[in-house]
């Protein structure tokens, strides 16, 4: 089901810990949808010193944080807020199909520490996240995930947390925000 | 690196006299069940003696027992089946909080049908109390399924005083007897159970083999419509070979369920009770007294199972978990919250189920390589560090 590397960076995950005197630090996740991660950064002249970060979660949550940490330290702040969730992905030789979306947060718990950094750095408020909004749905399945969606996940999927837009032409759902309909190829925007 | 094997609940290895069984069903037996001539006697033959062992070790008749592909199709079998099968008389189902997604998925099909149901709840130790059956029945009530044990938390349900609840009101009861079957005595007159599934790979049969006590006189409608087979009750070519080895392991389970108990419960209580000690903030999950003979389940705090699983497994130990992570539907199991448990500690659930052969040397293996392996996925978790950091202030 992993890839060696997910279960290298598993068994062996680099950069594990907490820096105690942090610049920045951003949480990604909840014991609800199965992962949390933490990440900590030091940041010196706009460059990532030093990464560490903590993960309640699965195997493929564990190794992808373990890929992040490694992907940015080093990094401008600037390189290291284009590291995205998918190229995270790559660089593990991939994940599981289910895995993708609810375990590959890395990147996003990494960007939060810089955005924590930035705001502190600014004398911005720090910012809270916004809560997810589940809706009602007839039970179908995520096109992405293949996850079974229950009634709570109208447009929602709670395991790759994909926001949907019914289409109007067929009444499947898309990923919020796509142009074209995944199902009918018809524009999302009537 | 030698494995140790504690995922029972998943499937049991085939015993060897069951793939002696299999092997000459499938290379000496050519006919089709339902053909006249000697090669389809043959194999009715092999399916009737299925039948016979099969009615043997829960106390049916053999004219009761349908066999199907798995237990997860019994289960459809029977909610849907009976259901249907009674919806002159009412369209009220009941079923308990902690049923298998088969029960629990059957429910919400049928509720498309205009069924309407009611779920009873479960203690913190997994257990329904009849009297909560019984509040639950109205007059449109036609069946009532609740499980014989659940094979995430080990408890065994009060099935009997159950089903004399709903025979009083003339409602039929089914028990999804999956992960007792072949282990725990069951008998389904002294149940008074109506319907009662079973599965061949709880009991060292072969995956796919799986079969449905009716109590005769029962209506209940087919879920596959086709010939003749299994009384006009369950269509399609009989899977001879499966078949044959489930009666085989029904006659096995049934000569050796003493011995068998016998030598695991004491590995299951060496488990249950040196495991919370060794890694501290343990819980363990479902009844200490009501229990299946093979089965030790926890929840760890601060981890979650999948991680757990994959450290024990590299570790040469094979369990299952029924975290979020673990699971397709990546949802943290229904059977836990239902007894209580936050979505946190439910991630940390770790079940160990044993078969028969595993040793204490086996169980001490375990016991040893636990401790490092929770102890360094702590190390990384942050939910553990707010808990050291919160106890520290």
């Amino acid at each position: 089901m992993y890839s060696d590397k997910v279960m290298e960076h598993f068994a062996n995950p680099r950069n594990v810990g907490v820096l105690a005197n942090a610049d920045g630090v951003g949480q990604v996740g909840n014991p609800v949808c199965g992962d949390m991660m933490t990440f900590y950064i030091k940041v010196k002249d706009d460059r990532l010193e030093d990464v560490k970060f903590q993960t309640f979660g699965c195997g493929a949550a564990i190794a992808v944080s373990s890929m992040v940490s490694e992907m940015a330290k080093g990094k401008t702040l600037g390189e290291a807020m284009a590291i995205t969730n998918d190229l995270v992905a790559e660089e593990l030789g991939g994940l599981p199909k289910n895995k993708m979306h609810c375990s590959n947060l890395g990147a996003d718990a990494l960007h939060e520490a810089i955005k924590n950094f930035q705001d502190k750095r600014d004398g911005r408020a720090p910012r809270e996240a916004a809560p997810m909004e589940l809706h009602e749905h007839e039970g179908s399945v995520c096109p992405y995930c293949d996850n079974a969606l229950q009634e709570e996940e109208k447009i929602f999927c709670r395991a790759c947390r994909v926001e949907f837009e019914e289409c109007p032409s067929c009444g499947g759902i898309t990923k919020k925000g796509d142009e074209k309909c995944l199902h009918c190829g018809k524009p999302m925007k009537g | 690196m030698r494995r140790r094997y504690f995922d029972r609940i998943a499937a049991t290895p085939l015993h060897p006299e069951v793939l002696e069984v299999m092997r000459s069903a499938l290379g000496d037996v050519t006919g089709n069940p339902q053909s006249l001539h000697a090669e389809g006697r043959r194999a009715l033959d092999a399916v009737e003696a299925a039948r016979e062992e099969v009615a043997g070790l829960v106390g049916a008749q053999s004219s009761e027992i349908y066999f199907t592909s798995s237990g997860t199709e019994a289960n459809n079998f029977a909610v849907k089946g009976l259901a249907l099968g009674q919806q002159a008389r009412g369209r009220h189902i009941v079923v308990s909080a902690i049923e298998h997604s088969s029960v629990l998925n059957s429910v919400k099909a049928l509720a498309k049908q205009g069924f309407s149901s009611t779920i009873v709840p479960v203690d913190r130790s997994g257990r329904v109390d009849p009297a909560d059956v019984e509040k639950a029945l109205t007059k449109e009530t036609v069946l009532v399924s609740v499980m014989t044990a659940n094979s995430e938390v080990g408890t065994v349900q009060p099935v009997a005083a159950i089903a004399a609840v709903c025979r009083a009101r003339g409602v039929l009861v089914h028990t999804d007897a999956v992960a007792a079957a072949g282990s725990i005595p069951l008998d389904v007159k002294t149940l008074g159970v109506d319907a009662l599934s079973l599965a061949g790979d709880q009991f060292y049969g072969p995956k796919g083999s799986a079969a449905l006590f009716v109590r005769n006189g029962v209506r209940i409608l087919p879920l596959i419509d086709g010939g003749i087979q299994e009384g006009g009750r369950r269509g399609g070519t009989e899977n001879v070979a499966g078949i044959a080895g489930m009666g085989r392991a029904a006659r096995l389970a049934q000569q050796e369920m003493g011995a068998r108990t016998a030598a695991l419960v004491p590995l299951r209580d060496r488990l249950l009770e040196e495991l919370p000690g060794r890694v501290g903030h343990v819980i363990v999950t479902g009844s200490r007294t009501e229990r299946l003979p093979y089965h030790a389940s926890f929840c760890i705090e601060f981890v979650e199972g999948e991680g757990m699983l994959l450290s024990l497994d590299m570790k040469g130990v094979a369990v299952s978990s029924g975290s979020a992570c673990t699971s397709k539907a990546l949802k943290a199991s229904h059977v836990l919250l239902a007894m209580g448990l936050d979505h946190a500690t439910a991630q940390g659930s770790l079940v160990f189920s044993l078969i028969d052969g595993t040793s204490v040397e086996d169980v001490d293996y375990v016991l040893d390589v636990f401790p490092p392996a929770i102890e360094r996925l702590r190390g990384m978790s942050p939910l553990y560090t707010q808990y050291l950091k919160e106890r520290g202030s």
